[in-house]
């Protein structure tokens, strides 16, 4: 269990994080989604207590991280794969934060072939992939069998093999009935794995809720209607009890109807459509849509082919954006 | 405490299981006694053509650490990078979150690396005493001579000292590019040629390594210093000092 209560920081005259206040449960896989910059890094360094918060606090399973014996038994914490001397074997690496905790030596061996690292557990780990390194990194997070893990963007820079593997690795682990916080800017990589969402813009709470009630919320389906005789359609539509709403671009968007009903339904009233369409709004869509306000870095991007569902975030370009961070 | 044996076991793996330990302290030995070695044997080829004065202050311990100079810029290199590679790998925060109690994680690591160097500066004092004095022929010094094992064993503590020195300036400025920058200039040249420039000197004798060197003399007879050696040897030890202390509290406040 992680408490976090007003947690902030704030570096020169950025506040990178805001009174973050929520609860961490153990038993689940938690994600904590947000946009680039949003402060999942610093808020995860903070718990570890790397970075002093400005205000608020952070309590795991009721203590503060400095008041930990061992503290690599409580949690274990995987920030930066590149967090490690690259001159050092893989082995040594773990040894020497196995030793610096008392977890016995023979813990290291296990780890290592937890995340299938045998093999080159003498080689240093300057030489290693960017897998190699993220698996090295988690072998450091398991090591001394916490009961709390951190993981920041653990899937970056591994192959479809590699995130299958951490995906279930973080399952099992939460299965046992451990604490497990996942960061990650992909809202689909967490539909896959996470049972609670975590998601901050510009380092506030945006939303916390479990993964089913953002499915049901967010994942909207419709259907989109295009006619020359839109006000006709419009009136027979309602005549069936069907309501539709008119989309900016000037087509209709049914919640949740049957496509074939629709076109039946036109055909009838002998009804010209240019298109009939059946649409899935992504949680991708449904996660930029509730950031879209905090985003700080929006990419200029070409227009997007075809119409977007849902609205544009507002000021997505460089000319406004300089200004709305500069006030 | 239960606790710092532990970090001081991880941290004696640490500095065992990187290449740049070996390195750097096999470089100072052979460097310090090396060129020890060869001073000493041009001091000897060279000692008729000194003048009266010359040849009463010649002092031959003194003269078989002449590599010293040198020699403690490998050292600087060793204290700076035990510290200053945690900040360069990002191993840092990998280690405060294993070791949260920065005061535990600073002096377990800096003791360790003291301990080491302490060994390897002894055994490079009395080595290039001995192989020193050996190309001295009939000017060398005895180890029983008065004085002279307080030098060599002074030599070693210098030695040591320096590193140390190095350890706590290397936390404070965490870049070792920077600390090196600073470090091995002032050791080098800074400090020797304010300590030669009589307009300075007054104040230059009070730098860690000019007062720390006092220690490793025997013979000081044109020597004006206001202190002995170990009271500059006690001035350098105040400068080791304020330079943990420094290092200290900033690390304890610091973000990793
Ligand atoms: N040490 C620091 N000094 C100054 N500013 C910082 C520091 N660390 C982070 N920031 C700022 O704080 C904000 C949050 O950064 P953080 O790294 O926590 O974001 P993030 O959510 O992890 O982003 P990403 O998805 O890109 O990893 C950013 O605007 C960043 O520039
Ligand atoms: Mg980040």
């Amino acid at each position: 269990m992680i408490e976090l209560q007003g947690l902030t920081k704030r570096y020169g005259d950025k506040l990178a994080v805001d009174g973050l206040t929520c609860t961490v449960r153990p038993g689940i896989v938690t994600g904590f989604l947000g946009p680039n910059g949003a402060g999942k890094s610093t808020t995860m360094r903070m718990m570890l207590d790397l970075d002093r918060p400005t205000a608020g606090s952070v309590h795991l399973d009721g203590k503060h991280y400095r008041q930990l014996r061992d503290p690599l038994k409580v949690v274990g914490a995987l920030l930066d794969a590149k967090a490690m001397h690259g001159g050092r074997s893989a082995y040594n690496h773990l040894l020497c934060l196995a030793q610096s905790n008392g977890i016995p030596r023979a813990r290291v061996a296990e780890v290592l072939d937890t995340v299938g690292l045998t093999s080159v557990a003498k080689k240093r780990s300057k030489g290693f992939s960017l897998g190699m390194g993220q698996r090295l990194g988690i072998a450091g997070a398991l090591l001394g069998d916490p009961q709390v893990l951190l993981f920041d963007e653990p899937v970056n820079g591994l192959d479809p093999e590699g995130i299958h593997w951490i995906r279930n690795l973080m399952k099992n682990l939460a299965s046992q009935g451990r604490t497990v916080f996942v960061s990650s800017h992909l809202m689909s990589e967490m539909a896959l794995t996470a049972e609670h969402l975590i998601v901050i813009g510009q380092g506030r709470l945006l939303a916390d809720t479990s993964m089913a009630d953002f499915i049901a919320q967010n994942s909207r389906s419709y259907v989109r209607l295009r006619s020359p005789e839109r006000e006709r359609l419009l009136d027979v539509l309602s005549g069936s009890g069907i309501t539709a709403v008119t989309a900016g671009d000037g087509s209709l968007e049914v919640d949740g109807a049957d496509g074939a009903r629709l076109g039946e339904l036109a055909a009838r009233h002998q009804i010209v459509l240019h298109e009939l369409s059946p649409q899935q709004a992504s949680l991708e869509e449904a996660f930029m849509q509730l950031t879209a306000e905090s985003v700080e870095y929006h990419a200029h991007s070409a227009p997007a082919p075809g119409p977007a569902p849902g609205p544009q975030p507002p000021g997505s370009g460089w000319g406004t954006d300089w200004q709305k961070k500069g006030s | 405490m239960a606790v710092a044996t532990q970090v001081l076991q991880s941290e004696w793996t640490k500095i065992k299981s990187v290449r740049s330990t070996v390195w750097t302290l096999g470089l100072a030995l052979v460097v310090t006694v090396a060129l020890g070695i060869l001073i000493s044997a041009l001091s000897k080829s060279n000692f008729d053509k000194l003048s009266p004065k010359e040849r009463l202050t010649f002092d031959p311990t003194f003269t078989s650490f002449a590599g010293m100079g040198l020699g403690q810029l490998a050292m600087i290199v060793f204290g700076v990078l035990v510290v200053s590679n945690e900040y360069s790998t990002g191993m840092i925060r990998t280690s405060l979150a294993a070791v949260p109690q920065r005061g535990t994680f600073l002096f377990s690591k800096i003791t360790i690396a003291t301990l080491l160097t302490l060994a390897v500066s002894m055994v490079t004092s009395f080595l290039a005493f001995f192989l020193g004095q050996a190309m001295l022929g009939e000017h060398k010094a005895s180890i029983g001579d008065p004085g002279v094992l307080r030098a060599v064993i002074g030599g070693g503590l210098y030695m040591t000292l320096i590193t140390v020195f190095s350890m706590g300036i290397a936390t404070m400025l965490r870049s070792p590019m920077l600390s090196l920058g600073i470090l091995m200039p002032f050791f080098f040249l800074i400090s020797n040629i304010l300590g030669a420039v009589p307009a300075t000197k007054k104040v230059a004798q009070y730098f860690p390594d000019q007062a720390g060197r006092k220690v490793m003399q025997v013979i000081t007879l044109d020597d004006d210093a206001p202190y002995g050696p170990w009271g500059g040897f006690a001035i350098m030890v105040l400068w080791v000092v304020a330079a943990l202390v420094g290092a200290y509290v900033v690390l304890r406040e610091r973000d990793a």
